[in-house]
């Protein structure tokens, strides 16, 4: 069986369709208020295909148990499917080593951890360095840190097509300067942001740097040794997995510098009263029991986009986006923020004078799921001076036909609301 | 006329419409129409924070009765306010502490009055219910 999906897949690689591709994806069948979901939240969380919801089941049906400890046949069947996970994951990313590969709830889990971890390591004076088009979540685990600190954060500015300016970056950079973080893309422009550069840069005066790779993962395949990044951080469930498992890479020796986030099972070596001595890696990161079912099913997610191939995918997506941005620029008062020529596909648009919130709630009335809001990136939102706006974003199971639908119903929206 | 007889009213009204389209229009009509808080009570101490839109309420009492004014800078959300002051503005405290908003689920518009929903609508009707409170101890 398994080798006949590796057949099927081998052959959809050469011709990519996503008349097939869409038939793994139950959800895509049903219809909201009526009409056929046109599903463009793919952002904020992507739908699941059928083999990753097979893993689920045949988790929950056949090998359900705890890992690592258990000596029975279950716990034993688990903890491998679980380390084989991680192995591919390790793959995926191209670390050195599969312990580098910490197993967290998501990306906002794997950035306080690490934010966390530098409490004992930076002092008052100390500068960090945040990008300005980060999401909440790579910006208040930080100014927390330097709460704790009494370490400062600077900002690299943008420029009004949502791309950061390196050379603002570069004067930002100093002896002091101990950790400098920015996404890999932004989750409300879609912008790529040169991170290389920013990492070679940042490592030239002593500072480490965290990527959070949360919208980058489920189109740009990232080799974290060619990167040369310190950590990097992913969630499962915006690249075909389930919700609340992540990871977190980081380098061996700062995972080993840095001290364990929550102390627990799992992570020890040895607990007395007097002293307790930490895991190794992974382990040490890892207190509890895991989401078992979750880091198995994000390994399968992984291996199914693998299948289809992310050179395809991002072919196809980059093909979805020239499209929309094209139909969507022919609306008459319709701005795109986030226009540089390097982005994935997520189209943050507005129409003058029509709020995001009354344009996202017509939408839905037609079965198009959209993202409207601040997409928790505020400081963007107050560059423009705008409330908000309505984000659709695109996965390669998304077709030309339903971004024709989309702009129908923006037109239609634009007509009711003005 | 009390609370429920312009709820029923609402009620009344809404079931004229066709499908949501109708409905929708009827809202934002009463949205654009309506002038719905003076000026300088769309402050900060005034707003209440959705996720996403905007929503400000002021409150005053005239006599025995509570009446309210507010604002939204969604429409959408405007025209919802518009219904809501409709039903609980010129009304007695008590009252308003006593009434609920199941109308809004008949007349089709319950999503944006959903606890989950991130506009402020919500927390908005929490909001006019603390006014009532207040002013009903004031009134005793």
């Amino acid at each position: 069986m398994g080798f006949v999906w590796v057949l099927i897949f081998k052959m959809e690689k050469t011709t990519f369709n996503p008349t097939v591709i869409r038939k793994d994806f139950p959800i895509l069948n049903r219809e909201v208020n009526g009409k056929p979901l046109v599903y463009f939240d793919n952002a904020a969380t992507s739908q699941t295909p059928r083999q990753v919801i097979d893993v689920i089941v045949d988790y929950y049906s056949n090998y359900n148990a705890n890992i690592h400890r258990g000596v029975h046949t279950l716990s034993q069947e688990a903890t491998d499917k679980y380390e084989q996970a991680r192995i591919k994951i390790q793959k995926h990313f191209n670390a050195a080593k599969s312990h580098e590969i910490i197993f967290t709830s998501g990306t906002t889990h794997s950035i306080n951890l690490v934010a966390n971890g530098f409490t004992s390591i930076l002092k008052a004076g100390d500068e960090l360095i945040v990008s300005a088009m980060e999401h909440h979540s790579n910006i208040v685990p930080w100014q927390m840190l330097c709460e704790r600190t009494g370490a400062t954060l600077k900002v690299i500015p943008m420029n009004e097509e949502g791309e950061l300016i390196l050379e603002e970056y570069l004067e930002l950079l100093s002896d002091k300067t101990k950790l400098v973080f920015c996404n890999h893309v932004s989750n409300a422009l879609g912008t790529v942001n040169p991170v290389k550069t920013i990492i070679d840069a940042a490592h030239k005066v002593g500072a480490a740097v965290l990527i959070d790779g949360a919208q980058a993962a489920p189109h740009i395949k990232a080799d974290v040794q060619e990167l040369n990044v310190d950590f990097y951080t992913v969630s499962a469930h915006k690249m075909c997995g389930p919700t609340g498992v992540g990871m977190l890479y980081g380098k061996e020796e700062w995972l080993n510098i840095l001290p364990p986030y929550q102390g627990g099972g799992e992570m020890i070596a040895e607990v007395t009263f007097e002293k307790t001595t930490y895991a190794d890696l992974p382990h040490k990161f890892e207190a509890g029991t895991p989401n078992i079912c979750g880091g198995i099913a994000f390994g399968a997610a992984l291996d199914y986009m693998n299948a289809i191939g992310f050179d395809e995918i991002a072919a196809y997506e980059n093909e979805l986006l020239e499209y929309a941005t094209e139909r969507l620029l022919a609306i008459e008062g319709l701005r795109i923020y986030g226009t540089s020529e390097n982005k994935t596909s997520v189209i943050s648009f507005n129409i003058e004078g029509v709020h995001p919130y009354d344009m996202g709630s017509i939408l839905d009335k037609l079965g198009i799921a959209v993202r409207t809001g601040h997409h928790c990136a505020q400081p963007i939102m107050d560059f423009y001076k705008i409330p908000g706006t309505v984000r659709a974003s695109f996965s390669f199971y998304n077709t030309k036909e339903e971004i024709d639908i989309l702009v129908e119903g923006v037109e239609k929206a634009k007509a009711m609301l003005l | 006329m009390g609370i429920k007889e312009i709820q029923e009213e609402i009620v009344d009204e809404f079931s004229m419409f066709e499908d949501w389209m109708q409905r929708y229009e009827y809202m934002i009509e009463l949205g654009k129409s309506l002038p719905l808080i003076d000026e300088k009570y769309k402050t900060d101490d005034n707003i209440i924070k959705g996720c996403q839109s905007k929503v400000w309420v002021h409150a005053e009492l005239d006599g025995d009765k509570l009446v309210f004014t507010a604002d939204s800078d969604a429409i959408i959300t405007k025209g919802i306010i518009a219904i809501l002051i409709r039903t609980f503005s010129n009304q007695k405290p008590q009252d308003i502490i006593d009434a609920d908003t199941d109308f809004i689920d008949e007349i089709g518009l319950k999503e944006h009055l959903s606890p989950t929903r991130a506009n402020g609508l919500v927390s908005m009707v929490k909001q006019l219910k603390m006014y009532a409170i207040a002013y009903q101890t004031q009134l005793n």
